[in-house]
């Protein structure tokens, strides 16, 4: 065990490394000169050259890849180079929004997702089963930004139930996290429903019915606990779906989070912050994905970690 | 904004200028204390005044901090404002500046001549990265110190406390402009330094509020600077910006009383619901930016080369139907400058719409099909909308244009390499720093901008019309300001017979503000502190 | 296959599903014929005076979007964009994700470990990110923004395909062509991809799904084909500004989408529940 977390720990590293390459490489592709964007349209080529100088921007790839990491393994990520600000102070005023966000879409995925799979399972085959499954892929195949603006139009605009968009109470966060959590409400419902039917189909289950259980009864003591931890083991993936969907629904909705971060960082080419935000949606995937493999074993003795 | 303000404008370059105009001039109407919500869009990136340079912030530091010279509210003429009064040598090389006496900045401190000539130097700086370091290329011993070689700027010199002498390397009809510009203003060096690059999230100034809150992506609080060295302002005890919201959105929430002030413009879509609903007559307010959205033709390419096309395309665009698209929130342009500035030249008729024409004058060009191009566009709303529109009306004369609708950066890129043989300037276009025709000239239609990466996406460069504007901006002298407006009108002419642009609108901002929040329209819509003068506006219920 | 076949012509769900994708095909490849109106025409008409869209009336059936164009038309067109980007992209996705899977569960060693670690790396990136960059990276056209949603889709099927040939390669008959000289491209391709049509069957199903909602979104954020291109994304993209008067015109292409997706969704749902071996005779 202890032998399976150093090397995936490792391995872990190896990818942060790799992501950082990558996205380091990929901003330098851009059509686009961030020293413009911070010189100002009365610039001379002078002033343009030392401030390509000061940031150190006029030295090969390589070396300010280097010169980079050399600072970011000190923990320094860096200034932004329109606004100046440290990155690190950037992102940790918008990560809890996008955090809160995800917790709120969470909840929602196992609030729908866990209860309809149930259901579908314990009517397996019935109307109510193709009905779950129906709503299950629709929700999976409606896009974020259709969802977010159909839940702003009906539920803020015309009931004027929920507010409009921003940022503070618990009203604000119900739209957006809902926007988020619709689509994997769906995954789970399916999970749940799969997963039902298999622990529905244990012995121990058909023992318990045997002995004279009523249905109800057997489904939610016995069937539950045993079919519910592999769909919650599945969290962990979801971050990175949500590291996508932030930058979609944060938009919509004016979410103070780190997707509209990177959004107009990469609007306006200011590297640091998209190597930060970059780096840290990375993290967050990284640990999810191992949180994820972590626990499958605690919850399905049969997966063994090699 | 009316021609007779402009002409004021001219007038205030008056040898000395008297304070009379000053304070008690400005004192206005309305009760003092109380609230306001103003929302935005986007985020506020910094409030360092040698740093800010977008929509949102240009208005917040000038309220935050202030320079020796600043406009009377609502218009375009210049007055002194940390400065009591000015002096300008025969030669038109030296200005002197008395300071105003008792300015304290927000920590306490009193201002003084040093902290003025540090200020600028620090703008001058290249460690500071301003992108405002070019304004001041007139001022003695900018090159060594933007180069680098020096610590500061030789000419400027600071007798005593309360003076500011301020040596040209030549006259500059625009320099008490460019001591009313953000990058001029006074920072106290010691929060400078003790904040270092947070300053911009620190300010300290001597302006009519200080910030004392500020949430990252969330709001700003500014509160009133009870040491406020004019009298009548501000009127308010309390301005919150609200950051991150979307228009239509907090246009809602300001008929719900949420929200004071939008300091977007009101979104497209509510927009002539709103400007026709008879309710909101006070509510709506119309003014003119120092604006033009313009289309570049790259002048050192084919087939932009040739003047003709150019005149063509000028005549092919329909501007009527972008103002349409736009909703009427703009007006129709023929010449770069924008009408509400000094040098516009009303007389002039510029290009007609007409589409036979065009075709005529491609065909003489040796283009009697057409050709295929390219036209750049930002990708944010409206501007991939306009562009399709330009794409009509092109395609009617046989131009066939592809868009290229991307990100900010890149169309600035490819605008600043000559890269873009078409570009479409909304999004990033010109709003005047400063009101001066000469403004709208140097780095967007000089040979100065025309360079790799300069701002001039035509790659306009006619040496005579050079020679020209550097003529115009050496008349210093206050009887030959109306011979340099008439000369302006003329460059700018002439500029518009080699036909680099296409002017296509100036932008009229409409404003919205609550019942809860009064003053005089002009400054919810202010040609200077745009968008909003928070200074003068007032609550309706303040005493 | 046959039996496949059977299978999916009773799933009502596949029935609805296999009709819509029919009939939103039949609908893009008509569009020059069944379209009233030119998607690019911005009619004089088609706007009010004070510019703003028309709604549904007898003249133009959906209304009109906000440059004065027929939103039908555009709607029409905008399938023929979804459809040839869920195509190409998802089939230039699941060609190099076959491909690599197969190396690199078939070859093992330094490459396939190279391989799979790669693919690792491209889990940790937020997908979304990584498509906004290459769109800035790369002038947005049809072609490139199919190419970008290949590069930020192949991963998953990668991982699929490596699991199962890593399995199919353990298998007795394949030791023994092995065992017999077979030279490895012919095993690759005569014994173990066959087995994996399946799998690439359902995937090239789903993953035009994925494909028509994350071109609706890059669409979406601006960065998608370029104007004037119908696509059903890139309208609501430059309609949103009127969306709280005029829900029309987010709402019509955003339900074209998800029926779309949807489709192509339940299609390969049904499709992999009647490949697999282990759900006959549930």
């Amino acid at each position: 065990m202890l032998r399976y977390l150093a090397r995936r720990l490792a391995a872990s590293a190896l990818i942060l490394i790799g992501v950082s390459v990558i996205t380091f490489g990929l901003t330098f592709l851009i059509p686009a000169d961030p020293v413009r964007m911070i010189a100002g349209r009365s610039a001379s080529p002078q002033a343009v050259e030392n401030i390509r100088h000061q940031l150190g921007l006029d030295k090969p790839i390589p070396v300010q890849y280097m010169n980079y990491v050399t600072k970011l393994v000190q923990g320094d990520l860096g200034r932004s180079y329109v606004q100046k600000a440290e990155v690190s102070r950037l992102i940790e005023s918008r990560l809890p929004a996008t955090l809160l966000l995800m917790a709120g879409a969470i909840f929602f995925e196992i609030l729908i997702g866990l209860p309809a799979g149930i259901l579908a399972a314990t009517r397996r085959g019935r109307l109510l089963d193709r009905a779950v499954m129906i709503f299950s892929f629709a929700g999976v195949s409606t896009p974020q930004f259709v969802l977010g603006l159909l839940l702003l139009y009906v539920f803020a605009n015309l009931l004027g139930w929920f507010p409009l968009s921003g940022f503070g109470t618990l009203s604000h966060l119900i739209l957006p996290a809902l926007t988020l959590g619709i689509a994997g409400g769906g995954w789970y419902s399916r999970m749940m429903r799969s997963s039902m039917i298999e622990v529905l189909h244990h012995d121990y289950i058909r023992t318990a019915r045997a002995k004279g259980l009523s249905g109800p009864k057997v489904v939610l003591v016995h069937g539950l606990r045993n079919a519910i931890l592999p769909v919650i083991a599945m969290v962990g993936l979801d971050i990175g779906i949500f590291m996508s969907g932030a930058v979609v629904v944060e938009s919509v909705f004016g979410w103070p989070g780190i997707g509209q971060l990177a959004w107009l960082a990469i609007q306006r080419i200011d590297i640091p912050i998209i190597m930060g935000v970059t780096l840290v949606a990375a993290v967050a995937i990284v640990i999810g994905n191992l949180l994820a493999d972590l626990t499958a074993p605690l919850i399905d003795p049969r997966i063994r970690l090699r | 904004m009316k021609s007779n303000a402009l002409r004021g404008a001219a007038s205030a370059l008056a040898l000395v200028f008297a304070l009379s105009h000053g304070a008690s001039a400005l004192a206005q109407d309305g009760g003092y204390g109380g609230q306001m919500v103003v929302t935005y869009k986007d985020d506020i990136s910094t409030f360092d005044p040698a740093i800010g340079y977008d929509w949102q912030n240009w208005s917040m530091i000038k309220s935050l901090f202030d320079g020796l010279m600043d406009y009377k509210p609502g218009t375009t003429e210049l007055i002194p404002d940390l400065a009591e009064s000015y002096t300008i040598s025969e030669d038109g090389l030296v200005y002197t500046f008395k300071l105003r006496p008792g300015v304290k900045f927000h920590n306490g401190r009193d201002l003084t001549a040093t902290d003025v000539k540090y200020s600028i130097e620090r703008s001058v700086n290249p460690e500071t990265q301003s992108p405002g370091q070019g304004f001041f290329w007139q001022i003695k011993g900018f090159d060594e110190m933007a180069a680098g070689n020096a610590q500061e700027l030789t000419g400027i010199t600071t007798p005593d406390d309360q003076t500011v002498v301020i040596e040209l390397s030549q006259p500059d009809a625009t320099f008490l402009q460019i001591v009313a510009i953000n990058f001029a203003f006074a920072v106290p060096r010691e929060e400078v330094e003790k904040y270092g690059p947070d300053f911009g999230r620190n300010p300290v100034g001597t302006g009519a509020y200080k910030m004392t809150e500020w949430s990252l992506g969330q709001r700003v609080v500014f509160e009133r600077n009870e040491d406020y060295f004019r009298e009548g302002a501000p009127h308010l005890d309390k301005i919150i910006f609200e950051v991150g919201q979307d228009p239509s959105v907090a246009l809602l929430r300001l008929k719900r009383g949420e929200v004071d002030v939008l300091g977007d413009p009101i979104p497209s879509a509510n927009f002539l619901q709103e400007k026709n609903d008879p309710a909101n007559k006070d509510r709506i307010v119309e003014g003119e930016l120092l604006h033009t959205g313009y289309i570049t033709l790259n002048t050192t390419e084919a087939p932009f080369d040739n003047k003709l096309v150019r005149q063509a395309v000028n005549m092919a665009i329909n501007k009527e139907k972008v103002v349409r698209i736009v909703n009427g929130r703009g007006v129709v342009a023929n010449q770069p400058l924008p009408p509400a500035m000094p040098a516009y030249d009303t007389a002039f008729e510029g290009y007609p719409y007409d589409p036979a024409k065009a075709k005529e004058l491609l065909a003489e060009a040796g283009y009697p099909d057409g050709f295929e191009t390219e036209l750049y566009a930002m990708n944010t709303d409206p501007n991939p909308r306009i562009a399709q529109s330009f794409q009509q009306d092109l395609a009617a004369v046989g131009i066939k244009a592809e868009i290229k609708a991307l990100a900010q950066a890149t169309v600035i890129d490819a605008g600043g390499q000559g890269t873009a043989p078409m570009l479409w300037s909304g999004g990033m276009a010109w709003i005047a720093d400063y009101p001066d025709p000469s403004n709208f000239y140097g780095p967007i239609l000089g040979c100065g901008g025309a360079v790799p990466g300069g701002w001039n996406w035509a790659k306009y460069c006619n040496e005579e019309i050079d020679a020209l504007a550097a003529k115009a901006d050496g008349m210093a002298g206050d009887d030959q300001a109306e011979a340099r407006i008439q000369l302006w009108s003329e460059i700018y002419n002439k500029i518009m017979d080699d036909a680099p642009w296409v002017p296509v609108f100036n932008e009229v901002r409409f404003a919205m503000h609550s019942d809860h929040i009064g003053g005089k329209d002009i400054y919810f819509a202010d040609p200077i502190h745009i968008p909003v003068h928070y200074e003068y506006v007032y609550a309706t219920d303040a005493e | 296959m046959a039996y496949t076949w059977r299978r999916l012509s009773k799933d009502p769900l596949a029935l609805v599903g296999m009709a819509t994708i029919a009939a939103i095909s039949i609908a893009a490849l008509s569009a020059p014929w069944i379209a009233p109106f030119d998607p690019r025409e911005q009619f004089f008409d088609g706007l009010t005076l004070e510019g703003a869209p028309l709604p549904p009336d007898e003249m133009f059936f959906l209304g009109t979007d906000l440059l004065g164009r027929d939103l039908f038309s555009r709607l029409l067109y905008g399938a023929r964009t979804s459809l040839v980007i869920g195509v190409v992209a998802n089939g230039a996705a699941v060609a190099v994700g076959t491909l690599l899977g197969i190396v690199a569960g078939y070859v093992q060693g330094w490459v396939g470990a190279a391989i799979m670690r790669f693919t690792d790396l491209m889990m940790a990136f937020p997908a979304l990110l990584l498509a906004i960059a290459l769109a800035a990276i790369f002038t947005p056209s049809l072609w490139i923004v199919a190419m970008v949603i290949a590069l930020v889709n192949w991963v998953q099927i990668a991982r699929v395909i490596y699991t199962e040939t890593t399995a199919l390669a353990a298998r007795e008959y394949i030791e023994a062509a092995r065992a017999l000289g077979a030279a490895w491209p012919r095993i690759l391709f005569l014994h173990i991809l066959p087995h994996l049509i399946p799998t690439i069957l359902v995937w090239a199903t789903l993953g035009i799904a994925t494909t028509v909602l994350l071109e609706a979104t890059l669409s979406f954020l601006g960065i998608g084909v370029q104007p004037p291109t119908p696509s059903w994304g890139g309208i609501i993209f430059e309609s949103q500004s009127y969306f709280l008067s005029a829900p029309w015109l987010v709402f019509f292409p955003g339900i074209a989408i998800m029926v779309m997706a949807l489709a192509f969704n339940l299609v390969g749902d049904a499709l992999r529940d009647a490949l697999d071996p282990t759900q006959r005779g549930r």
